[in-house]
């Protein structure tokens, strides 16, 4: 059985006077022990509403969440607020975006890790102490004893992303909910942050979801990918096949308009015409349609289904052939 | 693509840019200065785009804003075509900025809300005298909208009823309203989605082979200024640290700071992913108010010598044709005579200056910490 099981998960944004919007729109996926998923997408593709619904972190007015997520068996929609404070933290940890917007800026670090240890493990405040010592100096803050006393704005970023990857691991979850975990830092302070997380993965066999724009990001950590968009997953890959032969005209799209370090010079990008505003509902058909270089008629009219394609998945009337694809363009 | 190397439009000699740190409630003393720029020559020819890299801090946005002079220089000389832009004022200093435009990183905050993008393109035109005649005038502004690919309708629409690629085309628009020889772009491309990205980086080619234009780029994703640069400059803590053109940067790294750069960038291909070496730099940047001694590296530079690295500072110096780089011994890395050792990370106050009493604290290797 699989650690975490996402069946048809819908959130709906439903405001008084509005036309109600899916950020989310039936996406199943399942991620196994120790293994590292990850949900690709640009601003607006739902990935980030995903997670915030696994964690059930969305406020309840004004959003509608159905559909299950079974963690070890349990769906964790159907917990009372009280049981699924006991999950968060313990079960499931996450790491945000922004470490200065999720970290309490009037307490310090070391409290806030203690915080943690006290509340799901019993600890006394004294080896809770030890142990957040020794948490800090695993995800490799320097003289951790001293930079339990400071406050979050004493750290620099890399440091309080470390900080707060600390907190999510504090009760050693079986799953780590990574959302745009280095999208805030330079360049050379992801790759720290990276390679901790590899590390992390593969010495406590924590699952892992990671949520990225960054398809480079994605490259170097995650087992299967999964390319959302406009809410719902549009293609699903073991990482080597979706790199080397994209099937959905959008992620070939992606692959080929983002300049590569190790490209050629000259080589002239190939962008995705028209921008996000321009999707369709996915009930008159493929909400990216408008966009695609490959759409034909049916695209308009029929809403395509998520079906099996080589060892993934696909939702496409009109994929791009492999062939195609090597070739470096579809138009 | 070789140029008459007589042909410079932009010369920056030694150009420093320190912002004073004040303190005190009634009486405002000067405590120190961060060194945000520290010292940079740069020559740029007509019609080649420079590329500026660096990370947060390293001084690449102040020093596009000098070039400009919308960030007081505290020395150094700033040559536009002949006239050195940092001794001029007033109504000569307005002038000359016709020809020396900027295009900023979001391009909502930098549109103002409540004019249409009539007036926004039509502003830069009437402060420069270039809108007296009417007809000629609306012609232009069908013409810069073709030019970046917007439709004639969007003149009487305003910048939140467009999408943030679109924005940014505005703003490239009004860069071009005055007929500019040089544009600054800083980060122009990095608030955007990936797939709109391309549209605007292929834009700024596009408008480049047709007009002419000289860009300065400036932006932390190597990816994006290796595709677009012809030359790039990579600053660290004020300072250029290596200067050459596109592809040698890439296939010939010379300084350490680079190497890990380079290496630090995720590319999307599994294969590469998994065979490359990374170069992990220990620690983070040291704060620019108190840069360290030497070589402003060597706190987390994995090829650091016992001697000259922490006491001199390294100047930039000429290896090979057009390959500028700061290293007291890029000649023994490139060669293979010094091999990477592990470097302790330091730790890095944000306050203020290292404590000097505290020596470096003992964490371990940076290999068990990363």
């Amino acid at each position: 059985m699989a650690l975490l099981e996402v069946r048809d998960l819908t959130v709906r944004f439903v405001r008084r006077g509005e036309r109600s919007f899916t950020a989310v729109d039936g996406v199943s996926f399942d991620v196994e022990p120790g293994q590292t998923v990850g949900l690709v997408g640009e601003s607006g593709c739902g990935k980030s509403v995903t997670s915030l619904a696994i964690m059930r972190l969305l406020a309840r007015r004004g959003n509608e969440v159905s559909g299950s997520v079974r963690f070890e068996g349990t769906d964790l929609l159907k917990l009372s607020d009280r049981d699924m404070r006991d999950r968060r933290g313990r079960d499931l940890g996450m790491v945000f975006q922004d470490p200065l917007s999720s970290l309490n800026p009037v307490i310090p670090i070391g409290l806030q890790i203690t915080e943690v240890l006290e509340r799901h493990r019993g600890m006394s405040r004294k080896a809770a102490s030890v142990e957040a010592t020794d948490l800090l100096d695993k995800v490799g803050i320097p003289d951790p004893s001293r930079r339990l006393s400071e406050y979050p704005h004493q750290l620099s970023g890399g440091m309080r992303q470390r900080a707060l990857i600390a907190i999510a691991l504090a009760c050693r979850p079986r799953l780590l909910i990574a959302d745009e975990p280095t999208t805030a830092l330079d360049v050379t302070i992801q790759a720290q942050i990276l390679a901790l997380l590899r590390e992390l993965v593969q010495d406590t066999g924590t699952a892992l979801i990671m949520i990225t724009h960054d398809l480079g990001v994605v490259a170097g950590l995650c087992d299967e990918v999964n390319v959302l968009y406009g809410g719902k997953i549009v293609e699903r890959a073991q990482r080597h096949q979706l790199f080397a032969e994209p099937r959905h005209p959008y992620t070939h799209g992606l692959l080929a308009s983002i300049p590569r370090l190790d490209a050629g010079r000259g080589e002239k990008l190939i962008p995705i015409r028209g921008s996000v505003a321009d999707n369709i509902p996915w009930d008159h058909g493929c909400a990216f349609a408008p966009r695609c270089p490959n759409a034909l008629p049916v695209c308009r009219e029929v809403q395509p289904q998520l079906v099996p394609d080589r060892a993934g998945l696909l939702r496409c009337h009109n994929p791009v052939r492999p062939a195609v694809a090597a070739g470096g363009g579809t138009r | 693509m070789t140029r008459p190397a007589g042909d410079v439009l932009l010369e920056v000699n030694d150009l420093k840019v320190h912002f004073p740190i004040k303190s005190g409630v009634v009486v405002d003393r000067t405590v120190g200065h961060v060194y945000a720029v520290d010292g940079v020559d740069l020559a740029i020819r007509r019609g080649e785009t420079y590329g500026l890299v660096g990370e947060s801090g390293c001084g690449k946005s102040t020093l596009g804003r000098a070039i400009l002079r919308l960030s007081p220089l505290t020395a150094g000389q700033v040559v536009f075509d002949g006239t050195d832009v940092a001794k001029l004022k007033g109504e000569e200093l307005r002038k000359a900025r016709r020809r020396m435009q900027m295009i900023f990183q979001d391009p909502l905050s930098s549109l103002d809300p409540r004019q249409s993008v009539e007036s926004i393109l039509v502003e830069g035109m009437h402060a420069h005298g270039l809108d007296k005649d009417k007809a000629a005038t609306q012609r232009r502004l069908r013409q810069l909208l073709a030019a970046v690919g917007l439709p004639e309708t969007s003149l009487r629409k305003y910048p939140h009823e467009f999408s943030g690629g679109q924005r940014q085309r505005i703003g490239i628009a009004r860069a071009l309203a005055v007929e500019p020889d040089l544009i600054v772009a800083d980060e122009p491309v990095s608030a955007l989605d990936v797939s709109v990205q391309a549209q605007v980086v292929n834009l700024l080619e596009d408008l480049q082979d047709k007009l002419g234009l000289t860009y300065v780029v400036i932006a932390h994703d190597l990816a994006v200024v290796r595709h677009i640069s012809d030359r790039i400059g990579v600053m660290y803590l004020g300072a250029l640290v290596e200067e050459t053109d596109a592809d040698s940067l890439y296939q010939d790294p010379l300084h350490p700071y680079t190497r890990a750069l380079l290496s630090a960038i995720p590319v999307p291909d599994p294969q590469v992913e998994d065979t490359r070496e990374q170069i992990l730099l220990a620690g983070d940047l040291p704060s620019p108010a108190n840069p360290p001694s030497g070589c402003r590296f060597h706190t987390r530079c994995p090829w650091k010598q016992a001697s000259l690295c922490d006491t001199d500072r390294p100047q930039l110096r000429e290896i090979g044709a057009g390959h500028r780089v700061a290293c007291h011994y890029a000649e023994d890395i490139r060669d293979g005579r010094i091999q990477p050792h592990e470097v302790k990370a330091e730790l890095v106050e944000l306050t203020g200056a290292l404590n000097p009493d505290l020596g470096p604290p003992d964490i371990g290797t940076a290999a068990e910490i990363l």
